[in-house]
């Protein structure tokens, strides 16, 4: 019985770079599902059962995390012993400690039932929007850059970026529960 | 064509056991079989391949499936279990609120499990299910003419992991191997795919007895992809009759005079009267509860818009979950190519109405909604057997699953919609110098809290080595299967031991207690098949005697040599001694012989018969 692949890359048996061919990598998702999913195997010995519900289980973990570029840095980071922050635990950026600050006045407000606070909430969920536009465009970049030079200076540039994007993220999520 | 041929059908023993699809629904269960390329639904004695989900519990005597209990609904109101699938997989709290509408009781003990006190015996759901599967079972065989073992059942997208445990458990208490579990939405879309093949986004809208379920699918190549289920396990036609229910027994009251809210077997029969209203709706612009009780005549006029007024906050909550599924899909309604209509309820003229204006698009209703969820299932069951081999399913976990972190929060490891089988790993170490045991809450549901999601089980790492606080390394792996349920293995990373796991289910029965029902059933249904399968044979051989009586009387008898006669006779007296016998492949092989002596006789008699009528033919 064959072993099962060690890493997401290699389920699909491509090079661990950062940015993919999505509909490729798609193509080759129905390929293998169909050549592999249990139901493929109702019939067949225990072993080889077990073998298609693993190798299954780990290429739709794969496609799941692989298809979404944000999740994909991530995996390749941590593959490279990169944890990302705790968003949690990581302070603002500084940068945004101002923006950051004024949402959370209007948020409050809100919550206390001035309505007039959601215009403020949705100027800043605009521009928070705009700068995740310009995160996800900077991170293409970058990319690029790592498959190019692979090298460690790219690596931690881009989780900087993950980081930030992350935070954003959750302003962007806060934002929208108030106004929706 | 010899007079005496017989076929036996293939039963070599090489031939794969066939797998049925079974749809184990709230109101009805129907089995279905894979013919060739078409699936097929199979029908009971009855002629109807509808089996209602009700089984009746007498005093004494077997319990009764069916058709036949439906008629103790009325009589026997308090031992006579419907709707049971309402009650899978849940705990006496969950189920509270509907009991009072329900006839019949809970015994002591029902917090994980539901034990129904019936027919002075407890019961709890899957072994109501299990009495209805059985008689599927019994109703493909008999028209399979073969045992049936395995079987594909289909369960409410929907469906937590407990009550997917619970309907596997009434599979296997019903002596069947459930292969695999499939999502009736996903079923329904498979049987409408099979003859249509086009490649689109379409959306199956299931609102059935007790369920509601919303699936969107990708279709491409023959790859039947899920891209995202919502759903409602506790919506469906029930919660329409107790409406109507509700409003009658008001009528009445003030009427009347009379208060029959207590009255099971009054309940039972308005219950009737107010579905049979119901289902005039779906083609009548009016129509009239009738209920005669005590001497009494109840009769309500109900024109349909009432009737829509009426129902309409319960279709409102269908609408819910077909946007949360568009918008978890990804997709605007416009994007969706096709919709399909599954489940009796939306026979409904106001449900059809709902589905188009969200949709803007006109409901597939070709495939008849109540056998469209079996169909699939027998679509499914011809994929797992190789049959059907240009077709597979892709289906989701609808319920995000979590474990239980510091505070009562839950910390996601598997998001809903994820394509099964999907995995997680997590490591756990321990808190205490020494500690042996690591104990994890898993839940399922998309709530922060814990308190706020379903408990599925508690996870024990046992007899952990002793070490210092924090050096433990278990790696824990969660793997959903094909089946949308939780498989749980453990390693010990600083061994590279197998780590034990005790499983302590939150809802449903232990292993141990589905093996005990399995035994207790296991002999009877064995026992079952077996008074059957001779039963049948003897029908058989009667045919085969008689034939072969009617030959000793004709022409070609008397032109055989004296052994071959007397090798009739020998098959004869062998067969008729057999067929007292139980030994049922003893009077097949016994008929064979008689077939195989006898068939110089049908030769003869063939000839003749040509002979006849070349008599009878003026040739030019």
């Amino acid at each position: 019985m064959n072993s099962l692949p060690s890493d997401y890359y290699s389920v699909f048996g491509i090079a661990p770079t950062l940015a993919l061919d999505l509909p490729e990598l798609q193509r080759q998702f129905y390929v293998l599902s169909k050549q592999f999913h249990p139901d493929r195997f109702a019939r067949a010995s225990a072993a080889e059962q077990q073998y298609a519900l693993d190798f299954t289980s780990l290429l739709n973990d794969a496609w799941r995390v692989l298809r979404d570029p944000v999740s994909r840095a991530e995996y390749l980071l941590k593959q490279q012993g990169l944890e990302p922050g705790d968003s949690r635990t990581n302070p603002p950026p500084p940068e945004l400690l101002e923006e950051v600050f004024e949402l959370n006045m209007a948020l409050e407000e809100l919550r206390a039932g001035d309505g007039d606070a959601r215009g403020p909430i949705a100027e800043a969920l605009d521009r928070f929007l705009a700068m995740r536009d310009q995160l996800d465009r900077d991170r293409e970049a970058l990319f690029v850059r790592y498959d190019d030079q692979r090298d460690a200076a790219t690596l931690g540039d881009l989780r900087a970026l993950l980081n930030r994007r992350r935070y954003i993220e959750n302003l962007v999520r806060d934002a929208q529960q108030a106004l929706s | 064509m010899s007079v005496l041929q017989i076929d036996f059908g293939d039963d070599s023993p090489s031939s794969p056991p066939r797998v049925v699809g079974i749809d184990l629904g709230t109101t009805n269960s129907l089995v279905a079989y894979l013919d060739l390329t078409a699936p097929k639904v199979i029908p009971g004695a009855d002629g109807s391949p509808l089996v209602p989900s009700i089984v009746h519990f007498p005093a004494s005597g077997e319990p009764v499936v069916g058709a036949a209990a439906q008629q103790a609904l009325l009589t026997d109101p308090h031992n006579t279990v419907y709707s049971a699938k309402r009650l899978m997989g849940r705990g006496a709290a969950d189920v509270a609120g509907e009991l009072s509408l329900l006839p019949f009781s809970l015994a002591a003990g029902s917090e994980s499990v539901i034990r129904l006190a019936v027919g002075g015996r407890e019961v709890t759901p899957p072994e109501v299910g299990a009495y209805v599967l059985r008689q599927l079972k019994q109703n493909a065989e008999a028209v399979l003419g073969e045992p049936v073992t395995q079987a594909v059942i289909t369960v409410p997208a929907y469906f937590n992991d407990a009550q997917r445990q619970a309907t596997k458990d009434a599979g296997r208490i019903a002596g069947l191997e459930v292969l695999r579990l499939v999502n009736e939405p996903t079923a329904a879309a498979l049987a409408y795919g099979l003859d249509k093949r086009q490649n689109g986004t379409i959306a199956v809208y299931d609102f059935g007895g007790g369920t509601f379920d919303i699936s969107i699918l990708k279709l491409q190549e023959g790859l039947f992809e899920v891209l995202a289920t919502n759903g409602d396990t506790h919506l469906g036609g029930d919660d329409i009759d107790n409406l109507l229910l509700r409003v009658a027994l008001e009528d009445i009251a003030s009427e009347w005079g009379r208060d029959l809210s207590s009255d099971n077997e009054a309940i039972q029969r308005l219950r009737r009267a107010v579905i049979d209203a119901k289902h005039e709706l779906s083609t009548l612009p009016a129509t009239t509860i009738a209920f005669d009780y005590d001497g009494r005549e109840y009769r309500r006029h109900l024109p349909r818009e009432v009737f829509d007024k009426l129902i309409t906050p319960i279709i409102d909550r269908t609408l819910g979950p077909c946007r949360s599924c568009l918008a978890d899909a990804g997709l605007t309604p416009e994007q969706i190519d096709e919709v399909v209509l599954v489940g009796g309820s939306t026979r409904i003229p106001l449900v059809r109405q709902a589905v188009r204006a969200l949709f803007k698009a006109e409901p597939h209703t070709e495939l008849n909604p109540d056998e469209v969820v079996a169909l699939g299932a027998a679509v499914q069951a011809g994929i797992l057997s190789g049959e059907v081999e240009d077709q597979l399913l892709l289906d989701v976990t609808p319920l995000s699953l979590g474990i239980e972190t510091m505070g009562g929060v839950v910390s996601k490891l598997i998001l809903r919609n994820s394509t099964i089988p999907a995995s997680a790993t997590e490591q756990f170490t321990t808190a205490v110098d020494g500690q042996r045991n690591v104990l994890i809450h898993v839940l399922q549901g998309e709530r922060e809290l814990a308190k706020d999601c379903r408990s599925l089980a508690r996870f024990d790492l046992k007899d952990i080595d002793p070490v210092m606080a924090g050096m433990a390394r278990i790696e824990v792996r969660f793997l959903i299967d094909a089946n949308g349920i939780l498989n749980v293995s453990a390693k010990d990373l600083r061994t590279g031991k197998e780590q034990s796991v005790e499983i302590k289910p939150s809802y449903g029965l232990t292993d141990e207690q589905v093996e005990a029902m399995i035994l207790e059933s296991f002999d009877k249904a064995e026992e079952d098949f077996k008074e059957r399968q001779v039963r049948e044979t003897r029908v058989e051989a009667d045919r085969v005697l008689a034939a072969v009586e009617k030959a000793k009387q004709s022409d070609a008898w008397f032109e055989l040599p004296a052994s071959e006669q007397a090798g009739i006779d020998q098959a004869l007296n062998e067969l008729l001694l057999s067929y007292h016998g139980d030994d049922y492949v003893l009077i097949q092989s016994k008929m064979e012989a008689l077939d195989h002596a006898s068939r110089g006789l049908a030769e003869t008699m063939m000839n003749s018969a040509v002979r006849g009528a070349l008599k009878g033919t003026k040739i030019e």
